[in-house]
């Protein structure tokens, strides 16, 4: 099969002629590591979620176990309103945070392109945090926002605020708190994107905006902008399905507290699955996240027009 | 201020034909525009690096806002007491063997991508972009079931293997990328010479392809250090932990030892900011090469 299938392209310019004298079979061998891996470790584990959701499965009642039907589908969406508020968390997470590196990415981006004495340096010191890892920056969020030695403690020093404020347990403060946290990790990777896609922007473009008389900010919207819509449109989207699935700050840094203020859809399936062992409520959980998150990314993708008439 | 500006001296020359235009508006930022917001951000970059050192290096208790006088005490406790050297290696080992498998594994099929035509190509590269949209965290449960299965809860290989699979789609489409960058014709011209497919892909592509393996090798290493859930799902055993799993031990302690934690996330720091030396020349063009472009 693998044969006939190689052999379906046969009359190859001259140019391949010494390439078909290698086995046919070569391409399927060169990517059969990786489909294997990928349909042992990605694709069947899909493929089982899908499955468990239509059933009830949780190992310490097992006499539960069988076909659910949708059952689980329905008790998410109308009787479970941790689901919606950890669904409606995530969005707000997400929304929030991508906009906002975006927003600084691109402003320091468009910094660190400029010409001026100890770029080099700056760029370094600016994308620094970009391989940091949630659980590092949890670590050191979690010595900054310290109610005994932490900088509320120096704030209070110098008469700002209180002693002893803990941002990370006050239901008010801890959302913006866990957003600068990631923040301050995640600003370098837009930083950095479009960075690369500036340096491709053609510099006659700018000399031609001048000599119309284009102010700095016309050229902005209408030079730099168009030029960065495609890189920005996809490494948002790429950020944002990473925001929502990525739980390893969130789950270190609150733990999904205080009162389950900071859980997403994600730490609360995690919860379900290997605390509660309710392994089919979690599965239909997932298959929801998986068709939520699919749907918003041809949605934005459509609705950007990606790829389409810019430049 | 303006004269280090670098390019093309002979458009400078050619600005006095064009009178009463402001010269080069775009790179006659007024340089407190530059400096003021850089280092706004500077300081919110580097304070919390500052604030980890300082806790590090500062005797246990001290308030002081420099790290004077200087202890290591936090660091050997943190890598004998708190297991931390063993740690390390575990992470040393999953990071290293990560960045093999994934870089071979998606060397040959990015090669397979990049220089023929195959029937379930098209397919193939959809189940690459698709699976972007995978979320690891996600699958955890049958993740977990299947290496229970294979005997392989508690090894390190479990970790090794998840990790490599959730790099592979991304290296690969990057490395098919640089290879498409390197002519065809090289190839041909060591095969007339006598080569074989694999001899002439190992003298000629692969010195080429260097930079881009470098990249995508450290971004394999550092994903693999960094992450966190397979490693504290997967791994029960003390003994088998890495770093970010000991990191959470830390913060998750009912006192959590400061001294200890930002010690530990030193030592956990050190690797990445090592490697992000080393490639960082490379992110920028290799992220416009491949990633963004396609």
């Amino acid at each position: 099969m693998a044969q006939a299938a190689a052999v379906a392209k046969p009359p190859a310019p001259p140019r391949r002629r010494r390439a078909s004298a290698t086995p046919r079979r070569l391409p399927y061998l060169l990517i059969a590591p990786a489909a294997l891996l990928m349909l042992g470790f990605i694709a069947y584990p899909v493929l089982s979620v899908f499955y468990y959701s239509l059933r009830n499965h949780n190992p310490t009642k097992p006499w539960r176990n069988g076909f659910a039907g949708l059952d689980n589908f329905t008790r998410a969406f109308a009787h479970d309103p941790q689901f919606w508020d950890t669904l409606t968390f995530s969005a707000q997470w997400v929304v929030v945070e991508v906009g906002l590196q975006l927003l600084f990415g691109l402003a320091l981006a468009l910094i660190v392109n400029q010409t001026f004495v100890g770029r080099a340096l700056g760029r370094a010191l600016v994308f620094s945090p970009w391989a940091v890892s949630g659980v590092l920056t949890s670590a050191i969020w979690v010595l900054l926002y310290n109610s005994q030695t932490g900088i509320t403690r120096y704030l209070a020093d110098a008469g700002l605020g209180s002693y002893g404020t803990s941002w990370l347990s006050d239901t008010s403060t801890v959302f913006p708190a866990a957003i600068v946290a990631d923040l301050w990790r995640g600003v370098p990777f837009f930083a950095i994107l479009i960075l690369a896609d500036l340096q491709s922007v053609s510099r006659d473009l700018y000399e031609a905006a001048e000599v119309d008389g284009a102010s700095r900010l016309q050229q902005f919207r209408h030079i730099t902008l168009p030029h960065l819509k495609d890189a920005i449109v996809l490494s948002t989207l790429l950020r944002a399905v990473w925001e929502f699935n990525n739980v390893d700050l969130l789950y270190t840094l609150t733990g999904g507290g205080p009162a389950g203020e900071t859980t997403t859809l994600p730490l609360y399936i995690a919860n379900k699955s290997v605390d509660a062992h309710d392994f089919g409520y979690a599965s239909a959980l997932t298959t929801v996240a998986f068709v939520i998150l699919l749907f918003c990314s041809i949605a934005y993708l459509r609705l950007s027009k990606f790829g389409g008439d810019s430049k | 201020m303006i004269t280090e500006i670098a390019p093309a001296p002979e458009r400078t020359a050619a600005e006095p034909a064009r009178p009463g235009r402001r010269r080069r508006a775009w790179d006659e930022v007024p340089r407190w525009q530059i400096y003021l917001p850089l280092t706004v951000y500077l300081l919110f970059t580097l304070i919390p690096f500052y604030w980890i050192l300082l806790f590090a290096l500062r005797p246990a208790g001290s308030t002081s806002l420099v790290p004077w006088p200087m202890t290591f005490e936090h660091f050997e406790k943190v890598w004998t007491e708190r297991s931390f050297g063993t740690y390390f290696a575990n992470s040393v080992y999953v990071g290293l063997a990560t960045l093999v498998l994934t870089t071979v594994v998606a060397l040959a099929g990015g090669y397979a991508l990049a220089r023929f035509d195959f029937r379930l190509k098209r397919g193939f590269m959809l189940a690459l972009l698709c699976s972007q949209f995978v979320p690891g965290a996600l699958l955890l449960v049958p993740l977990f079931q299947i290496f229970a299965e294979l005997r392989m809860i508690n090894s390190l290989g479990s970790v090794i293997i998840a990790e490599t699979v959730f790099q592979l789609p991304l290296s690969m489409i990057l490395i098919s990328g640089f290879i498409r960058n390197v002519p065809y014709s090289l190839e041909e011209a060591a095969w007339v010479d006598g080569c074989n497919r694999l001899t002439a892909f190992r003298i000629v592509v692969l010195p080429l392809l260097r930079p881009g393996l470098i990249a995508v090798g450290s971004f394999a290493f550092v994903h693999a250090w960094n992450h966190f859930l397979f490693a504290l799902m997967f791994l029960s055993d003390q003994g088998k932990q890495t770093i970010p799993v000991g990191l959470n031990t830390l913060m998750s302690a009912d006192s959590v030892d400061l001294g200890a934690l930002a010690a530990g996330g030193i030592i956990a720091a050190v690797p990445v900011v090592i490697v992000f030396a080393f490639i960082q020349k490379w992110l920028i063009t290799g992220f416009s090469a491949g990633a963004v472009k396609g």
